[in-house]
């Protein structure tokens, strides 16, 4: 479970997040929607520990992240992010065994471990003996999670996990990670500015604008019962036409 | 660069002073400056020495100008070196009024130096015409030149600057000339023979004195200096091998006059005999190596020093220099004042450099190594600290996210990302020191600056390119080879499409 209270994060004066809460359930999946500028990313970096709020707090599993507990709360956290931050000189098998290695783990252990988690996201382990650069943006993306997955981490937080992903191939990928992520059980926090990614992942949304929580709540609440207009505005804006729903 | 081993490094660095001849008798450091006259006279001294048997001789020829020659003798690293009185009055003890040896005597004593009686020569400026002009005009002294306005003159750049050269020249004898062009010393003598000039500078003892139909102006007003040629010696050397010391006065001191001095040189510059042979012809033996100097021998010995300075040098600064990147990358206030001391480093004449290193390190390999260390940091530690700090702050935070700790982070993540950048700054570190390293010959730290300052001393064009032209080829030689090492030490993921992935 996450807990996020009353934080605040200002940078050189201006406030990127502004006395924001939310609290996401174990199992759950929660997506924070919002525009670019609306503090959604640095909500994630503050429950990575990457960043320090300037008020609040944010606690993870029972544990309140300070300087102090960050490497064991990123011990409990996968991260994943935009176009996958794979590292290009190492092959995708050893981004994803990277956090193995860094515990120490046997060989053999760690290969079984890559090895089950091709499986899971489906991608053949032959691929895995490739560079980053001379793989696709969706199996860059895929190697991401697995990198992510690698040590079985209860919490899951995703950047724009699709954002630089063609239509098909994200599609493709929305179906994959919801499957994943109700086959793993994990707790989710997914960012992104697309409506309709919010609407696949989120069982709740939190809809962020300019640092501030706007509406919390289930799809369905922000569509039939909008706290303020922006709420609609930004649920519509991102609908195709309906001239254009009449052809498909 | 994986693989390097610190250990070796510092082991190599430590063990090459070591390695020469074993010490069972008394050793005599004779050392020079870097032309033809004080590589002959300190080659006769040196000869001397050995033939009065009571120690063994370690020729450090060479060693740039008075600065370094003379840092040398105080800081003990060489014993005894040929010098010239108006050098020891204006230069070493900066009292221009000490004229006599007797009151140079006391004053160096103090220093705990000591130095001869004059051997016999002057090697002052002088004016010089040919000697058909000489007969024509009747030109004897400098106060004849007077009459003649017409006439032109060749000067060197440094006598063309020097209060002790022409300007205080031109007023001490009130002369006019026509004209005055700059022109090289060597050139001169060519201009003079073939008429293109009237007048030029010269040094009382050149070789080309005793060739060329010249004819030397006395200096009737007494306007130049003495440089009568003494030997200077530390006291410590006089006293404990005082049969050696004896045996340089008596057979030096008086016994060297202008015109033998004119004819050594003229023998080593001209004739392009080896300085030994010179030297062995005045003291009366059989010359031990006859015939012209042939740099080819020397070529194979030089290139391993010289490869063995760069090779030394450039490890210690890789040894050195990535990890001070590395912590200027990590502490941003103390990599300021780090880049900033460094870049200080680099803009000091890698000459004066080198002269600095002798009161600290002595003169030879040890103190041209670590002044080449100095020296090849600049382009590692900023090029190590820029691709670092220029790394994806994303990829950065991502290993914190992965559980790397710095260590970790730093091994497999950060160097291996900045390897590029990092091994650009160590190519330039190389090649860089290729050239400084021929450098390193005016302390004493062998390579091919020797072949190219004993090729500068002797105007010797040939012997200059057989020094130069293997520096260049080695620069290219060790570019070539980094483009190899690009190959094997980059990760390939970088090499392919780097870009592909942001």
């Amino acid at each position: 479970m996450i807990v996020v209270s009353g934080v605040t994060k200002r940078f050189g004066g201006r406030p990127a997040l502004d006395g924001v809460s939310l609290t996401v359930e174990a199992g759950t999946t929660h997506v924070l929607l919002g525009g670019s500028g609306s503090g959604k990313s640095t909500l994630l970096r503050l429950v990575l520990g990457l960043a320090q709020p300037d008020a609040g707090e944010v606690v993870v599993d029972g544990v309140r992240v300070t300087p102090g507990s960050r490497a064991e709360i990123q011990r409990r956290i996968g991260y994943v992010v935009q176009e996958g931050a794979l590292y290009p000189h190492l092959t995708a098998a050893e981004n994803v065994a990277l956090p193995a290695r860094a515990r120490g783990w046997q060989a053999e252990r760690t290969e079984a471990r890559v090895t089950a988690l091709a499986r899971l996201v489906e991608l053949e382990r032959s691929w895995l003996d490739r560079h980053p650069a001379q793989l696709s943006g969706g199996q860059r993306q895929r190697v991401g999670l697995m990198r992510a997955l690698a040590l079985d981490p209860p919490v899951l937080l995703l950047d724009e996990p699709l954002g630089a992903l063609d239509p098909i191939t994200r599609a493709e990928l929305q179906t994959q990670l919801v499957r994943i992520f109700r086959e793993l059980g994990k707790t989710v926090v997914l960012v992104t500015h697309d409506v309709r990614e919010a609407f696949v992942f989120g069982r709740t949304i939190t809809l962020l604008e300019g640092g501030r929580v706007v509406q919390q709540g289930t799809f369905a609440d922000l569509a039939r019962r909008p706290a303020t207009p922006l709420v609609t505005e930004f649920l519509r804006a991102q609908a195709p036409p309906p001239e254009m729903t009449a052809y498909l | 660069m994986r693989g390097v081993r610190p250990a070796a490094v510092i082991a190599l660095l430590l063990l090459l002073p070591a390695a020469g001849p074993a010490a069972d008798r008394p050793v005599v450091r004779v050392g020079s400056k870097s032309f033809t006259e004080s590589y002959v006279l300190a080659e006769i001294v040196a000869q001397v020495v050995e033939q009065t048997g009571e120690a063994r001789v370690e020729r450090k020829l060479g060693l740039g100008g008075t600065g370094i020659v003379h840092a040398a003798l105080a800081s003990g690293e060489i014993d005894v070196y040929p010098e010239y009185t108006g050098t020891i009055a204006r230069a070493i003890l900066k009292e221009p009024a000490v004229t006599t040896v007797a009151a140079m005597r006391a004053r160096l004593r103090e220093r705990a130096l000591v130095v001869t009686e004059p051997l016999g020569f002057q090697n002052t400026y002088a004016l010089a015409v040919a000697r058909s002009t000489a007969a024509r005009l009747g030109l004897r002294t400098i106060s004849d030149l007077r009459g003649h306005r017409r006439l032109t003159a060749a000067f060197d750049p440094g006598f063309l600057d020097r209060d002790d050269g022409w300007p205080g020249l031109r007023r001490h004898y009130g002369l006019e000339l026509a004209g005055v062009r700059i022109m090289e010393h060597a050139l001169a003598y060519r201009a003079l023979a073939g008429g293109a000039v009237d007048v030029i500078d010269v040094f009382s003892t050149d070789g080309q004195l005793a060739r060329e139909a010249v004819a030397l102006l006395a200096d009737d007003r007494g306007f130049f200096p003495d440089y009568a040629a003494v030997l200077l010696a530390r006291r410590p050397f006089a006293e404990r091998l005082p049969r050696t010391w004896a045996a340089l006065e008596q057979r030096l001191v008086g016994r060297l006059d202008t015109a033998t001095m004119t004819r050594l040189n003229a023998e080593a510059d001209l004739d392009r005999r080896p300085f030994a042979a010179v030297a062995a012809s005045f003291l009366g033996g059989g010359a031990p190596a006859g015939g012209r100097r042939s740099p080819a021998r020397e070529l194979p010995a030089l290139t391993l020093e010289h490869l063995a300075l760069v090779g030394v040098s450039l490890l210690a600064a890789v040894v050195v220099g990535v990890p001070l990147g590395v912590l200027a990358a990590r502490r941003r206030l103390l990599g300021q004042v780090e880049l900033m001391g460094v870049g200080v480093l680099q803009t000091i004449p890698a000459l004066a450099l080198l002269a600095f290193m002798i009161p600290l390190f002595g003169i030879g390999r040890v103190p041209a190594l670590i002044a080449l260390t100095l020296y090849a940091l600049l382009p590692i530690v900023r090029n190590t600290y820029a691709g670092l700090v220029s790394l994806d702050p994303q990829l950065v935070d991502m290993a914190a996210v992965l559980g790397l700790d710095g260590w970790k982070r730093l091994a497999w993540i950060e160097l291996p990302l900045a390897s590029v950048t990092i091994l650009a700054g160590i190519k330039t570190s190389a090649v860089l020191t290729v050239g400084t390293a021929t450098l390193a010959a005016f302390i004493g730290g062998g390579g091919y600056g020797t072949l190219i300052i004993t090729g500068l001393a002797l105007n010797d064009g040939a012997t200059i390119l057989a020094g130069a032209i293997p520096a260049a080829l080695m620069a290219l030689a060790i570019h070539a080879l980094f483009e190899a090492v690009d190959r094997l030490a980059v990760p390939r993921g970088l090499r392919t499409t780097a870009t592909a992935t942001r």
